[in-house]
């Protein structure tokens, strides 16, 4: 038993990290699994964070209600976001949906409810390892018991042929619009635990940057497999610890990483536990 | 004060444009965005800051700067995105590859250059201030502009009427067909990587020069800019990139010079996404989209 105090004495920033990222990772493979390329992740990680942080702070809400709200609030926005963008596809939905995470982050650099650039601190610290891995284990369960109804087979069949799908009446406009509010609801819970567990933010921690580092997360993992998604998200996480030896060629480290499983192992990490090719969608 | 802001979007602008013009250009030849046009930006600008450094003349270092990020932009292909077109991975693959490449060349920037802001000469570059009527530029503006200007319109001459460019043309439109009527694909492409990754080279060593600083910041900053002048002009569409490039840098400018300059970057992306959302082939653009 000592032995697991000690090691999560030492690693228990690590473990907290771990267990956001995986539902960062599931938040964008919800997207990507019914086909829709849609980076909007990190903004709405975002505005959950802040939401939470500056109930809890300024409102003195204690913490569950924060969650909710803030939970609340990036669902409520990536809803809002679907409709605008729900004649785009690929490429295009995937630029407009970054070009809607920068005004995000610019918004949130701006207005001094935020605290701008300087971000904010002394946001209440009360979310812990358990708090954030129940969280983890609630979507995780949720998104099980979705994986096992006629709505998922929906989502697959949006992802592998749109055209086909709503040919055997499937309403492909709901299956797209509930996986970026859905998305946009798991990315919320991400990003208040990430406000408590870490008590500072800025504008910073959810730009651009990190929507790539979601983004190659779920691809890692094998883009179409939630269990990926949650696998790469740990790997890439634990990775900088194992090498730090390397500390200097960590990033370059990743890059390789990165691009070796894109070119030898396209359907990432879980081929480990899947004989079947993961599908890569094709236009998404 | 209107002429002069709408002059400084012309510089901005001609700079934006060139930078667009190799990004829009690989995109409507082969359907890849390619993310790390803005590495290759850096990296060319940093080469010339070094050729400088060692004490070449800077139209020399420019040409090397360049040079270079051509043969970067070769080596990409043959990396990051030739086995991907083998395998017809789609779309969303070669994004990811790009973005793995950017990492591995932005690592390397970072290895030799560390995180601190270079400058070609100390105190910046001598140019004494040209007045035109109630305009006020730098010598050094003029020549980054005419040399944005003079690349943009040999990219336009080589793709209208030389072998190259019929080719290049060719393989845009469709690459079977293409191969069928005798056209090198592979050739092609890798010249495509090549001219559009010497052009973003160019518009980074420029744009180092204009502002006599080069660092590793510099390709965050225009890889996403760049995305809004190719939608803004429609993606593919070279003549687009162009007018688009003047459109985000004068809105930019003016952005600035009208106090809002805090917000300038929401107000581009904002452009982009009503763009994207409104007419997805871009406000120029007239070529069709498959996916839009």
């Amino acid at each position: 038993m000592t032995f697991f105090a000690q090691f999560y004495a030492q690693h228990s920033r690590l473990l907290d990290e771990i267990g956001i990222n995986a539902l960062l990772a599931l938040s964008l493979s919800v997207s990507l699994q019914a086909g829709q390329l849609a980076l909007a992740q990190a903004g709405f990680a975002g505005i959950a964070a802040y939401v939470s942080a500056i109930a809890s702070m300024q409102y003195r809400w204690p913490l569950f209600a924060s969650i909710l709200l803030a939970v609340a609030c990036s669902t409520l926005v990536a809803a809002l976001l679907a409709y605008p963008v729900r004649r785009l596809r690929g490429i295009f939905l995937a630029i407009a949906t970054v070009g809607f995470g920068e005004i995000v982050r610019v918004i949130v650099n701006n207005v001094s409810i935020t605290g701008g650039a300087e971000g904010l601190s002394g946001i209440p610290n009360n979310v812990n390892t358990g708090i954030i891995y129940s969280g983890l284990a609630l979507v995780a369960l949720a998104l099980f018991g979705l994986s096992r109804t006629k709505f998922a087979l929906a989502v697959a069949l949006t992802r592998e042929d749109e055209a086909a799908a709503r040919g055997v009446g499937v309403d492909t406009g709901m299956v797209r619009f509930a996986s970026l509010a859905l998305g946009g609801a798991i990315a919320g819970l991400a990003g208040a635990l990430y406000a408590h567990a870490f008590y500072f933010l800025t504008p910073a921690d959810f730009g651009f940057p990190r929507m790539e580092e979601i983004l190659v997360w779920c691809v890692i993992g094998g883009v179409t497999s939630p269990i990926g998604a949650v696998a790469g998200a740990a790997f890439l996480s634990i990775l900088p610890e194992i090498i730090r030896g390397l500390a200097d060629f960590r990033e370059i480290t990743n890059g390789v990483i990165l691009l070796a499983v894109i070119l030898f192992a396209p359907s990432g990490l879980s081929v480990l536990w899947r004989s079947r090719r993961a599908t890569v969608p094709r236009d998404a | 004060m209107l002429a002069q802001q709408l002059v400084n979007g012309l510089f901005l602008g001609a700079v934006y444009a060139l930078f667009a013009v190799g990004y829009t250009l690989v995109f409507g030849v082969l359907d890849i965005l390619n993310l790390a046009h803005a590495a290759i930006y850096m990296i060319a600008a940093f080469t010339a800051y070094s050729l400088v450094a060692h004490g070449l003349p800077i139209g020399v270092a420019f040409a090397g700067g360049t040079i270079l990020a051509g043969t970067v932009g070769i080596l990409l292909d043959r990396i990051a995105f030739a086995p991907l077109r083998r395998r017809n991975a789609g779309t969303l693959v070669p994004l990811i590859s790009s973005i793995g490449a950017a990492i591995i060349i932005g690592a390397i920037a970072r290895g030799i250059y560390g995180i601190d802001e270079r400058h070609f000469v100390d105190g910046g570059i001598d140019s004494p201030p040209i007045h035109i009527g109630p305009v006020t530029f730098t010598a050094v503006e003029a020549i980054i502009f005419a040399t944005a200007i003079a690349l943009m319109l040999v990219l336009s001459y080589v793709l209208r009427a030389t072998t190259l460019g019929r080719n290049i043309r060719a393989v845009s439109q469709d690459r079977i067909a293409a191969a069928l009527l005798g056209v090198n694909i592979e050739r092609t492409i890798a010249a495509t990587f090549f001219i559009a990754s010497a052009l973003g080279g160019a518009a980074g060593i420029l744009t180092g020069l204009e502002y006599n600083s080069v660092s590793i910041d510099m390709a965050g900053s225009i890889e996403l800019k760049g995305l809004a002048v190719i939608i803004l002009g429609g993606m593919g569409s070279i003549t687009g990139a162009v007018i688009g490039g003047f459109v985000i840098g004068a809105v930019e400018t003016l952005a600035v010079a009208y106090g809002l300059s805090e917000w300038r970057d929401a107000l581009t992306f904002g452009v982009m996404f009503v763009i994207l959302v409104a007419r997805p082939a871009g406000i120029f653009g007239a070529r069709a989209l498959r996916n839009a």
